[in-house]
Order: structure tokens, then C-alpha cells, then sequence
């Protein structure tokens, strides 16, 4: 094991303090995007990931993502079960930083990413039955697809594929997820014929730049080390979210006749969700090529729930699945060793021919695959125990007063309340 | 005695305001509203999903006068929030059988 190194782990001890920092990012570029009556119960969603994952993670998610592997690089052994045996470097890493600090930099992905499902079922799902899913998930979904691409004994990373900051894990992971969720979760009564337009914008862009912000933390620090690599995947992560904010608007100006705030903030989005996989194998002009095609490939995405009829309610398919698709397969033609050595098979650009860009499709598949029947299951299961949706009568009430007993907003109107207890 | 109700463009609130106290009118209620008549309402975009909102936002003017003074009421209000563009509003009137004061128990016309 090196020693450890204290700017690499002042770097990563600052990005997991960033990346943390999404999921309160999200839950507000989420809450913004729903009726004024689920704001909270958004809101809640997402903070009760922070703190549902971050037990399942520690008694066992981390294990089973990190641990030595049990067998084919599809799961992790039991060694770190409880944090034990922090003093043991991760297997198959060589890191300058502690290995509780790598833990706990990783479980702020887990975090993230169980949180970004719910855009998927927002305004009908209960409560108790959303935090039991989401523990579940964290850990028979999250942690082993985290093995496969993550660990280097991971059967992904054995076979080429690459993912440098959670193309596979995180955001076609989470955007299978969402497809699967909404399915067994249903429509929101009166979708699509009713509108259900984003109650309040602000929060919503707000959210999009503190997302921005804990990307760099993201990327950057999925270097595990303050270098050049962290500045490229730092430099490569902004422009890509450049490119999508552009990409998005001057999408929409030329299909609607208008470039507007939402399509600025879900650009920029997509971008970022794009050069996830990518930041660190990628030169900066490649980044922002990128950054366009998934601002421009998300804003067309988005569409398709209506054709199919499935109640994506936030579009987690149409910006994170796609986006993250996107991102994967542009590595199949952009991908270089001039950037990071770990590229072992140039992308077809640099002359390397299909081969990365088969193995980085085949991986697309495995990881959907996986990812949508896995999560399909969960939810059928908890459905089955605790019904996941909530009744009519509360979905039509607002899940704010139905579940949590609060209101987002009160402005004082005439409301005659009263103090009972 | 006559309530006049009026329905204006919420940006010509201030004009008929005055052009009431002009003509000595000393209290009314206002509300802000929605509804449409000619003019239809506007489109929004979210996520290149149109959608059509047909509610656009007015406000209502009420005001209570003596008979006498209906009249001349009406005709300051509609000059007021004339803009000529399509969605100005419409004035009416109808007849109020009875007013109370409620801190003096005044009743009709003393209590306009």
C-alpha cells in the first residue's frame, strides 16, 4: 500500500463533502419540478436516502461493492462488513488515501444515486414504503453493479469496459431503475391529459447549479488523487455541462420557439450526466462535443414517455439513462491513453477500431439488464408487502399533508388555524 | 343603490384607482381573478411539452354607489381601462336592495 498522501486525501475528503452536497442539490432540482402539494414529500425522499444508504453501506453495501472478490467479479466478500478492517487497503487499488475515506467518498455515490430514482414515482408513492425500497436497493442493486464496474476485480473493468466516474453505476443504473419503478408504480391519475407543469422553477435551477458545483467533486475526485488527471476530469466535467446547457436551449428554440430556464437547467444536466463515464479518458474539445450530443439527444428523449405511456414523472430515463448511454458508447470513439494510461484500447477516432466501443455497448446491456429486472423485482416485492402507491384520495389531497402532515408554503391566507397540541 | 363590478387588466388597476377617487367614489374591494373571454389564454413549454393555459389573470374591481351616481362611475372605470387591445374587460352593474354600515349600523345610501 503507498503512503498515504495528505493533498490526495485533503482533495477527497473536500470532493465527498461535494458530492454529499448533490443529494440536497437533487431533492431541490427535483421538488421544483413537482405540484406545490408534493414538494415536501420530494424534499424527504431524497434526505431520508442520505441517511437510509448510508447504514445499509456501511454494515454491508461497501462489502459487498469493495470487498475481495467472491467469485466471476460479480460480488464482494464479506471482509469489510461494519467498516472492519479499515486498516487493509481496498483490493485492487492503490491508494495515497486512507481506505475509510474511499469507503465513505463511495457511499456518498450510493447516496446520489438511490435518491435520483424517485424522480421516477414522484407524487404517489408512500413514504415508509419509498425508505424500505431504497435501503433494498442501495444494496442488492447498487452495491453489486458498484463491483462490477467499480472494483478493478470487477467483471466489467476485467473485460475493458470503462466507467470513470458511474456511467454504468450511477446513471444507467438509476435510469433503468426509474423505468422500472414507474412501471410497477403506475401513472399519476390524470397523466398525460392533465397538466402538470413544475411549480417553481427557481428551486429547480438552484438545484441544477448545486448539482454543477458537487460534479466537480464527483469527477474530479473519482481520480482518488489531487493530479493532472483530477484537472482533466474537472476541466472535461465543465464543459460538458456547458455543451448541454447550450445544446438543450438551442434545441428547444428551434422546436418550440423558445429557449427557457427548465431546458437550461436539464442541458447543463445532461451534460454532466454524459461525462460521468467519460471525464476521465476524454481531451477537453471531445468533453464538449459530448456535452452537446446528450443536451441535444436528452431534450428529444424526454419525449418518448409520451409515446410509450410510462409516468417517468422527471424524466430520469429520458436525462440520466440516456445521458449516461451516450456518455458510455462516446468513450467507444473517443476514449485515449494520452489522457489517462488506464485506457487500454484507443476509441475509434484514435484508431483503435470497434473493439471499445462493442465492449462498451455490451456493458450498456449487462447494466440495464441487470438494473431493470433487479430493481422490477424490489419494487414488486415491497409492493407486495407495503403497497408502494398511495391512495387516491391522498394522491388527489397532496402527499405534503397525506404523509408528512406539513404544507411547503403557507402565505398566510385564510386558513384558521389553531394550535391543539 | 348600485354595485358596479368591473373586470380589467390587472396593469390598469392603478389608472381606474384614481379615475374612482376622481369622481368621488371613497372605498372599493379588489380581487385578483381568472377567466377569459376573446382574448384565449397563452402557451407554456416545459421539457418541449406545450401546454395551453386558457385562465389569464384580471382583476375585479367592485364598488358600491347611489343610483345617481352609477352612471358616471361606469363611464370612469371604462375610460380608465380602455386600452383598445383586445381584453379590457367588462363593466356591469346591478341593483342592491340593502347596505349596512357594520360599526354604525347605518343602513343604505348613508352607509355608501
Amino acid at each position: 500500500m503507498p503512503a498515504i498522501d495528505s493533498g490526495d486525501t485533503g482533495w477527497v475528503l473536500v470532493c465527498t463533502a461535494l458530492v454529499l452536497l448533490m443529494t440536497p442539490g437533487l431533492a431541490f432540482f427535483y421538488a421544483g419540478m413537482v405540484r406545490a402539494k408534493s414538494v415536501l414529500s420530494m424534499l424527504m425522499q431524497n434526505y431520508v436516502c442520505i441517511a437510509v444508504v448510508s447504514v445499509v453501506w456501511v454494515v454491508l453495501g461497501y462489502t459487498i461493492a469493495f470487498g475481495s472478490d467472491v467469485g466471476g467479479g460479480l460480488l464482494g466478500g464479506f471482509r469489510f462488513t461494519g467498516m472492519a478492517h479499515m486498516a487493509e487497503p481496498v483490493p485492487g487499488y492503490e491508494l495515497s488515501i486512507p481506505p475509510l475515506l474511499f469507503a465513505f467518498f463511495q457511499l456518498m455515490f450510493a447516496i446520489l444515486t438511490t435518491a435520483l430514482i424517485s424522480g421516477a414515482m414522484a407524487d404517489r408513492v408512500r413514504f415508509g414504503a419509498f425508505v424500505v425500497f431504497a435501503g433494498l436497493w442501495s444494496l442488492l442493486v447498487y452495491a453489486p453493479l458498484a463491483h462490477w464496474a467499480f472494483s478493478p476485480s470487477g467483471w466489467m473493468v476485467q473485460s475493458g469496459m470503462l466507467d470513470f466516474a458511474g456511467g454504468y453505476v450511477v446513471e444507467i443504473n438509476c435510469g433503468a431503475a426509474a423505468l422500472a419503478v414507474a412501471i410497477v408504480v403506475g401513472r399519476r391519475h390524470g397523466w398525460p391529459r392533465e397538466a402538470m407543469p413544475p411549480h417553481s422553477l427557481p428551486l429547480t435551477l438552484l438545484g441544477a447549479g448545486l448539482l454543477w458545483f458537487g460534479w466537480f467533486g464527483f469527477n474530479a475526485g473519482s481520480a482518488l488523487k489531487a493530479d493532472g488527471l483530477a484537472v482533466q476530469a474537472l476541466v472535461n466535467t465543465h464543459m460538458a455541462g456547458v455543451g448541454g446547457l447550450l445544446a438543450w436551449i438551442a434545441t428547444e428554440r428551434i422546436r418550440n420557439g423558445v429557449a427557457t430556464t427548465l431546458g437550461a437547467a436539464s442541458g447543463a444536466v445532461a451534460g454532466l450526466v454524459a461525462i460521468t463515464p467519460a471525464c476521465g479518458y476524454l481531451d477537453t474539445l471531445p468533453a464538449l462535443l459530448l456535452g452537446v450530443l446528450a443536451g441535444a439527444g436528452c431534450v428529444l428523449a424526454v419525449q418518448l414517455k409520451y409515446r410509450f405511456g410510462y409516468d417517468d414523472s422527471l424524466d430520469v430515463v429520458g436525462v440520466h439513462y440516456v445521458g449516461g448511454v451516450i456518455g458510455i458508447l462516446f468513450l467507444g470513439f473517443f476514449a485515449t491513453s494520452g489522457v489517462n494510461p488506464a485506457v487500454a484500447h484507443e476509441g475509434l477516432v484514435y484508431g483503435g477500431g470497434f473493439g471499445q466501443l462493442g465492449r462498451q455497448a455490451v456493458g450498456v446491456v449487462a447494466a440495464t439488464a441487470f438494473s431493470f429486472l433487479a430493481t422490477y423485482l424490489i419494487a414488486r416485492a415491497v409492493n407486495a408487502v407495503i403497497p408502494l402507491r398511495v391512495s387516491d384520495e391522498d394522491e388527489d389531497t397532496g402527499l405534503d399533508q397525506a404523509l408528512h402532515s406539513e404544507s411547503a408554503y403557507d402565505f398566510g391566507s385564510v386558513r384558521s388555524m389553531g394550535r391543539i397540541g | 343603490m348600485r354595485l358596479v363590478t368591473a373586470i380589467i387588466k390587472p396593469f390598469k388597476l392603478d389608472d381606474v384607482k384614481a379615475a374612482l377617487e376622481a369622481v368621488g367614489v371613497q372605498g372599493m374591494t379588489v380581487s385578483e381573478v381568472q377567466g377569459f373571454g376573446r382574448q384565449r389564454g397563452h402557451t407554456e413549454v416545459y421539457r418541449g411539452a406545450e401546454y395551453t393555459v386558457d385562465f389569464v389573470p384580471k382583476i375585479r374591481v367592485e364598488v358600491l354607489v347611489d343610483e345617481a351616481d352609477a352612471a358616471g362611475v361606469v363611464d370612469a372605470i371604462v375610460s380608465a381601462a380602455h386600452s383598445g387591445a383586445i381584453g379590457d374587460g367588462k363593466v356591469w352593474t346591478v341593483l342592491v336592495d340593502e347596505v349596512v354600515r357594520v360599526r354604525t349600523g347605518e343602513r343604505g345610501p348613508d352607509a355608501l
